[in-house]
């Protein structure tokens, strides 16, 4: 007897709706899983390469490619924008005005920026003297900003976690040390990094490397700083505690929050837009046939890539179990790599998970890139991995020894605490 | 860990003076915190107001929420916060409520 296909409705086709998609697909039948994504434009950004645009050293046409190009055949793929989800009728409704009903979802819209939610952010000064490099427009208006600008005060500035990719922000730092050595003009140029973090970074391990590469570049280190408003005239950040920052050119991180359609959707989200979901599981909070993959969902692990290529495996195997009707197996241990660009043909590798943080030694194993260490080698790995992601990553592809569990073995585990 | 005497009642504290056990605590302590944490006393309404609504997300989710969250959920704006709790209002309303450091974000 031919059993109806079931329906799984995927909301945002980037990095972690593409890559479960195409997984998805090559698990399952046409005739047992219907797929459909949606999204709501045509242009899928390998936003990593949005940190070298404003330093010429990406070209915008080179990191963007059509979403719909990068799925396998038998993927419905709907361009529309989202206008809610109804959780009791389990149904999506687009703003093209249909309705998809669905057995399971999957929403991997990931975050919005918000610079309208600071107040003055977007005032005077925006995208003339303050700018972001964490969407196209401001990346590429940035890039002919910086080739001007000759002397004074670069402040960078990250307004509130969480943000995507929270090691970004100090790479634009370090980057921007490397650009205006090379063009002779550093020495009249301070730049200041400015954090509402207690230090550069969120772990303790890696927030100490970072803070003394911070220095060794001359970058001065401002902590705790919450900004409240942006006075683009008088060209200063005010913080909520009343400290008052005055920059020539700012580079603001804005606060981040889930997709707009979730507002809109009843129990949906939290406070901020994001699902809230189980950190082992995936499987949202809010309804058992719910999946979140990604930036979109509130699992205390970095809003990045890699979590959501790690989260990928763990995440197909538990809704394959729970549409066959099956207890959810995989466990998702937080596991995030990030290759932290420091200027000067160097990189930084750090590995860690929701228990463990940032150690040293070498990743994936004894033999292999070095650990919260630069490295010419792993900035020809920061580079390499752009092609990984649009032809490994993206098609669902493994990598022999890259895995979504957090390795140990080639790590120095901190010595045991010796009980007083 | 420390152990300290509060209102009469030993507690446990980490090394960063947050409760272990936020059942230790009790409203009497609070002040006390407050005045450690440089938050302006004696504690107001409003005061009251942020530190009960960070035990009630703490014992209902886990983790005490950040500032934006409790700008947006509170019923308390951002700018009150900080002139509440100056110089961290999540950090130090969780310290003053008897709840871990909330949360970060990684």
């Amino acid at each position: 007897m031919a059993v109806r296909p079931k329906k799984l409705m995927i909301l945002g086709a980037g990095t972690g709706g593409t890559l479960a998609a195409n997984r998805l697909r090559k698990t399952f039948d046409n005739d047992d899983l219907l797929i459909d994504i949606v999204d709501q434009d045509n242009q899928h950004i390998y936003q990593p390469g949005l940190l070298f645009v404003p330093f010429g050293l990406a070209d915008p046409e080179e990191i963007v490619r059509p979403r719909d190009r990068q799925l396998r055949s038998g993927i419905n793929y709907h361009q529309a924008g989202i206008s809610s989800v109804d959780i009791e009728a389990q149904e999506v409704l687009l703003d093209d005005g249909s309705s998809h009903p669905y057995d399971a979802l999957l929403i991997a819209t990931g975050s919005v920026l918000q610079p309208e939610e600071t107040e003055g952010l977007t005032g005077p000064g925006w995208m003339e003297t303050v700018f972001t490099f964490y969407d196209m427009a401001g990346a590429t208006a940035l890039a002919e900003k910086l080739e001007m600008f000759r002397r004074g005060h670069l402040v960078i500035n990250v307004v509130d976690m969480p943000i995507k990719c929270p090691v970004a922000p100090l790479e634009f730092a370090f980057l921007a040390d490397w650009y205006f050595t090379e063009r002779g003009v550093r020495d009249d140029i301070t730049i200041t990094y400015v954090t509402p973090l207690d230090g550069a970074f969120t772990n303790p391990a890696a927030s100490a490397t970072l803070a003394s590469l911070l220095d060794e570049k001359n970058i001065k280190l401002v902590t705790e700083f919450n900004t409240g408003e942006v006075d683009g005239e008088a060209r200063k950040l005010i913080g909520f505690d009343g400290r008052e920052i005055s920059y020539d050119l700012a580079v603001v991180i804005p606060l981040h929050g889930g997709a707009a359609y979730v507002n809109e959707s009843p129990g949906l989200g939290d406070e901020l837009g994001f699902i809230p979901t189980d950190n082992a599981t995936l499987q949202s909070t809010v309804a058992p046939n719910i999946f979140v993959l990604g930036d979109a969902a509130d699992v205390p692990a970095s809003k990045a890539g890699s979590v959501t290529h790690f989260e990928g495996e763990v995440l197909v195997e538990n809704l394959e179990a729970f549409l066959a009707g099956d207890e959810l197996p995989a466990k998702f241990d937080g596991h995030a790599n990030c290759f932290i660009e420091t200027g000067f043909s160097k990189a930084l590798l750090i590995d860690f998970n929701y228990e463990t943080e940032p150690l040293p030694g070498h990743y994936p194993g004894p033999v292999g890139l070095p650990l919260l260490k630069e490295s010419r080698l792993n900035h020809l790995g920061k580079l390499m991995f752009q092609w990984f992601y649009w032809h490994g990553l993206l098609p669902g592809r493994d990598i022999p020894g890259i895995g979504a569990a957090m390795p140990n073995a080639g790590k120095r585990q901190p010595a045991e605490k010796v009980e007083a | 860990m420390t152990v300290r005497t509060l209102a009469n009642t030993q507690v446990e504290l980490n090394e960063e003076g947050f409760f272990i056990d936020p059942n230790q605590w009790t409203r009497e302590m609070a002040t006390e915190l407050a005045i450690e944490s440089g938050v302006p006393t004696p504690l107001t309404d409003k005061h009251w107001q942020v530190l009960d609504f960070m035990r009630k997300e703490y014992f209902e989710k886990g983790t005490g929420p950040t500032v934006r969250k409790l700008g947006k959920s509170s019923g308390v704006t951002v700018k009150e916060l900080y002139l509440l709790f100056p110089k961290g209002p999540a950090k130090l309303a969780a310290r003053c409520a008897g709840i871990p450091k909330p949360r970060g974000c990684v």
